[in-house]
């Protein structure tokens, strides 16, 4: 069979989702996309985020490069105009026709703005694009206050963004309460508290007539109830409609109310047309989630397989919906009403706090029909694991909302829950997908996130996610065992605190009162684990006579062991800039000692091929041309890259090279449980690749983003953005806080981006603790950076000075010869390790 | 053989190694040997081929020594095996590296 030709209508969300199923699948097919907007997908669900520093990159699913690699055929920009279902082909605006076996139509929705008169003037919007954003921007730019017409969940992500733009937001919604279709009255009145008491000005129960000019603002609103409102800008986010036309014009069924009618296989009218996502409609009702939208999108690209096995249905999805909006945790389970004849409800309110809480129960108390939850959403969690699985209730259904009084709230045991469980929604992911992965092998929630991809949508589920694998290994016996060695019954973080609090400066000090064995000797593990944790809390030399036996050989010889038992030497190159003389000291350096020179990722010079005899004699011809020691032995900052920024680039916005010289001065020579690498770039193109570093940044035009936790290596990560347009001191201010608690909280080994997938909480947490100090740590956090900053030294050129430290560099305690078994070979004008075969031919000639 | 000196005490590094060159007279290969120094355990010198036979380089001397339980142990700064001081077994492999004895007399190390 010859592959089929699939023509998918729209490159939304879900519209992706489908393509990217269909190209992961085992079905052939030519796959051709038609996206109405000039871009390929993006995250819709995250827009406003574009108002907080986001850039449109960041929000993309894929791209044009992307597409072309899995062989998908895209055209962005043309909208489709007309479908011909006999030659069953579309044909687009731009004249564009493409034939199809089977089409998908996946064109969402559009804003609905209601037909007051004058709703079509300037500065009156809609909420819905990355276009629609900039022209939002534009529009607030300079003024004062901004109007949102509806008051669901979109308008308030809408209200987020205009206060993000520096505007006085107002909600105008013509219902009496917010969120009306999540949530009961007692819940939309709480929500209003709240987001009142954040300055968001909410009018509810008005009806707008006519949009006119204003007197002394752009725009003035006149509501039903003789009320006026005057504003810079309306933008109208009150509901959204299908967008149907195509189907319509093409005689396709479509619902009373709009949207494309489909069955369980997401199929319409039209045995070869399918429709998913917000266009269409099943039963009556529009599925205007994400989630719901990445299921059809399966069940559509399922009917393609020729085994009826194959082949799953849509049968409608859960609404539930759990979210941050203008930073309220707002829930919404089920039936949130308590609308069903047999619901009885029970409700919490918390009017000091701000909390509410509904919890609607079936007449005998046994099963849960749905939840409200404003200002607290941590039962969240295990509510909708009773509702979705239908597991009976405790006798006392009102504990799983209240407070905890006395010892902890009733908590869903991970035992609970039947293997079909979704625990993440956004990945589809069930309890049995995870017990499946750990029977694979996975032993961490870090391992199981990388298998599964739970817990990487969202993130709502992280804590769930972390019951279930708990509770999966220990019920396989395999105790958890975080004890960093035999030698220690503690974890790194655990000697970190012991360490710090009882101010213990040493090894043997550290084995004596805390060991497993107080004559222990400590291993390879726990020895260089201390060495660093040392180096973090008191900064004295690593050569100390109590931390030179701790040390791994590269901290040991200052310098990196390579195969053959010679090393590389990296001197420091701040910022990756360099004078003339020297690069000339540091060729003259190579010739003289007859090393191999290569250019490393970080932006300096590495020279290879040192005998270990050779490296003092090399570092003093170094600090004489002004070079520091680099780190690059260590596990610590390496480099801090940069490109050149403002002062030489044509789009540079700030100065990237000076800051990342700034940067890699303060932070050099912390040790850390890993090494750790930055860069700063000094525009959005970002040359300097910030984003895969542990510590990015990135120039705006009105100071600096942060981001952190990236990675490249052998498990790329891409760093999450922490805070925007930053000035100098805040920025080493987030970095001081975010380094030194990364130190104190990770494991040994472990890279800025495995810890903080492990990290409780993410993101929310990092910022909470780093930027609003909720452990009320983070001054001491600063002065012990400072702490390290001021007792910087660097570690060659003392070593250099000091006899006794120099003599640990002999080849031989009682002879000047040199490694014999250390032989080179040229190869490009240089040298290179001798191969086995080369050694052997060599050493037969020095023999005979 | 008779006792062979290799070094003064003052040469050695308290938990941690160094390597002599052991010159013999009827073999024209000299010998790399690693010297450890443990002056908390009862033999406190310990003496073992400073060649990583997995690594394949002269570097068993600037590893980091330990005890696994009961046993004595360098590991490799290649590769991170573990070979015992006392008999220079691998423990992770079938492979055993040579060992030689070694004592300490008043500031003097000796090679017996």
């Amino acid at each position: 069979m010859s592959a089929l030709k699939i023509v998918v209508v729209g490159n939304g969300m879900v519209g992706h989702h489908y393509v990217q199923t269909l190209a992961d699948s085992t079905i052939e097919a030519d796959i051709t996309v038609i996206g109405g907007e000039p871009r390929p997908a993006y995250d819709r669900v995250h827009l406003s985020e574009v108002f907080d520093g986001k850039t449109s990159a960041e929000l993309a699913m894929t791209t044009r490069e992307h597409y072309e690699e899995i062989s998908v055929d895209a055209h962005f920009g043309d909208f489709v105009a007309k479908i011909d279902r006999q030659a069953k082909q579309v044909i687009t605006e731009g004249g564009q026709v493409f034939a199809y076996d089977k089409l998908v139509l996946a064109t969402g929705s559009y804003p609905f703005i209601p037909p007051i008169p004058g709703y079509d003037q300037e500065h009156c919007l809609a909420y819905r694009t990355i276009d629609d954003l900039g022209e939002i921007k534009a529009s607030a730019k300079g003024k004062k206050i901004g109007v949102v017409v509806g008051g669901g969940l979109l308008g308030l992500e809408c209200a987020n963004a205009l206060k993000n733009l520096g505007l006085e937001a107002h909600v105008v919604e013509f219902a009496p309460g917010l969120m009306g279709v999540q949530l009961d009255d007692g819940g939309s009145v709480m929500l209003r508290r709240k987001i009142e008491a954040l300055g968001v000005k909410v009018h509810t129960s008005k009806a707008t007539q006519k949009i006119t000019q204003g007197d002394q603002l752009r725009l003035k609103m006149e509501f039903a109830d003789d009320t006026e409102l005057e504003t810079d800008m309306i933008v109208f986010s009150a509901g959204i409609r299908p967008y149907d036309q195509l189907a319509r014009d093409a005689d396709l069924k479509v619902g009373e109310r709009g949207g494309i009618e489909i069955d369980y296989h997401c199929r319409t009218s039209d045995q070869d047309i399918f429709a998913i996502g917000e266009c269409a409609v099943l039963g009556k009702f529009i599925y205007g989630l994400v989630a719901p939208g990445y299921r059809m999108a399966e069940a559509a690209v399922s009917q393609l397989h020729d085994n009826d096995d194959q082949k799953v249905s849509f049968t409608g999805s859960d609404m539930s919906t759990k979210l941050k909006l203008l930073g309220v945790d707002v829930g919404s389970i089920g039936d949130s009403k308590g609308n069903a004849e047999n619901s009885r409800a029970f409700v919490f309110s918390d009017e000091r706090d701000e909390v509410y809480k509904r919890l609607n129960v079936s007449a005998d108390g046994k099963k849960v029909l749905g939840a409200t939850l404003v200002g607290d959403c941590s039962d969240y969690d295990t509510l909708l694991q009773y509702y979705l699985n239908d597991i009976d209730l405790p006798d006392n259904p009102e504990a799983m909302i209240l407070p905890a009084v006395d010892g902890a709230a009733p908590t869903l045991g991970a035992d609970a829950l039947p293997m079909t469980a979704s625990i993440c929604s956004c990945h589809n992911v069930t309890k049995g997908d995870i017990v499946q992965a750990i029977d694979g092998g996975c032993m961490t929630v870090a391992d199981v996130k990388g298998e599964t991809s739970a817990a990487t949508g969202c993130g709502g589920c992280a804590a769930l996610l972390k019951n279930v694998v708990d509770f999966e290994l220990e019920s396989r016996g395999m105790e958890v065992n975080t004890d960093i060695c035999e030698h220690f019954k503690y974890t790194r973080q655990d000697l970190y605190t012991i360490a710090q609090s009882t101010q213990i400066k040493s090894f043997d000090e550290l084995m004596e009162k805390h060991g497993a064995h107080k004559d222990s000797l400590g291993c390879d593990i726990c020895k260089p684990a201390v060495a660093s944790i040392m180096a973090s809390l008191w900064n004295d030399h690593v050569l100390e006579s109590q931390h030179v036996g701790l040390q791994d050989t590269n901290d040991t010889f200052m310098a990196n062991m390579q195969k053959d038992g010679t090393y590389s030497v990296i001197p420091r190159v701040p910022g990756g800039e360099i004078l003339p003389d020297q690069l000339i000291a540091l060729g003259q350096v190579a010739k003289d000692y007859g090393l191999y020179s290569k250019i490393t990722g970080g932006q300096r010079v590495d020279l290879f091929g040192a005998r270990m005899n050779d490296l003092p004699d090399i570092w003093s011809a170094l600090i004489d041309a002004g070079f520091e020691t680099g780190h690059g032995y260590a596990k610590a900052l390496r480099t801090v890259k940069s490109c050149v920024g403002s002062t030489w680039c044509r789009y540079g916005v700030q100065d990237s090279v000076g800051q990342a010289i700034d940067l890699e001065n303060r932070y050099k020579g912390l040790r850390a449980p890993h090494k750790f690498k930055m860069a700063v770039s000094g525009c959005t193109r970002e040359c300097a690749e910030a984003q895969s570093k542990d510590v990015g940044v990135i120039a705006t035009e009105n100071g600096w983003n942060l981001y952190v936790c990236g990675n490249g290596g052998m498990k790329p990560r891409h760093a999450d953005l922490f805070a925007t347009d930053l000035d100098t001191e805040t920025l080493l201010k987030y970095i001081d806080r975010f380094l030194m608690f990364y130190i104190r909280t990770a494991d040994r080994l472990q890279r800025t981006s495995v810890w903080f997938e492990n990290l409780e909480g993410g993101l929310e947490y990092l910022k909470d603790v780093v930027i609003n100090d909720s452990l009320g740590i983070c001054e001491e956090l600063e002065s012990q950076m400072q702490h390290v900053i001021d007792t910087y030294q660097c570690e060659w050129k003392t070593a250099v000075n000091d006899k006794e430290k120099v003599k640990r560099f002999r080849q031989f305690v009682n002879s000047d010869q040199e490694d014999s078994n250390v032989i080179f070979v040229e190869e490009r004008g240089q040298i290179r390790p001798a191969t086995d075969v080369e050694r052997k031919r060599s050493q037969l000639k020095a023999v005979s | 053989m008779s006792k062979q000196k290799i070094c003064h005490v003052s040469d050695l590094i308290p938990n941690s190694g160094v390597c002599a060159l052991l010159e013999t007279s009827h073999n024209k290969n000299s010998e790399q040997i690693a010297i450890f120094y443990l002056p908390t355990t009862a033999e406190k010198v310990f003496a073992i081929s400073n060649w990583d036979p997995i690594g394949e380089a002269n570097v068993l001397s600037r590893g980091i020594v330990g005890n696994i339980e009961e046993e004595l142990v360098v590991a490799s700064p290649l590769y991170k095996q573990h070979f015992s001081l006392r008999t220079g077994q691998c423990v992770e492999d079938e492979i055993k590296i040579k060992t030689y004895p070694v004592s300490i007399d008043g500031e003097n190390v000796y090679l017996n």
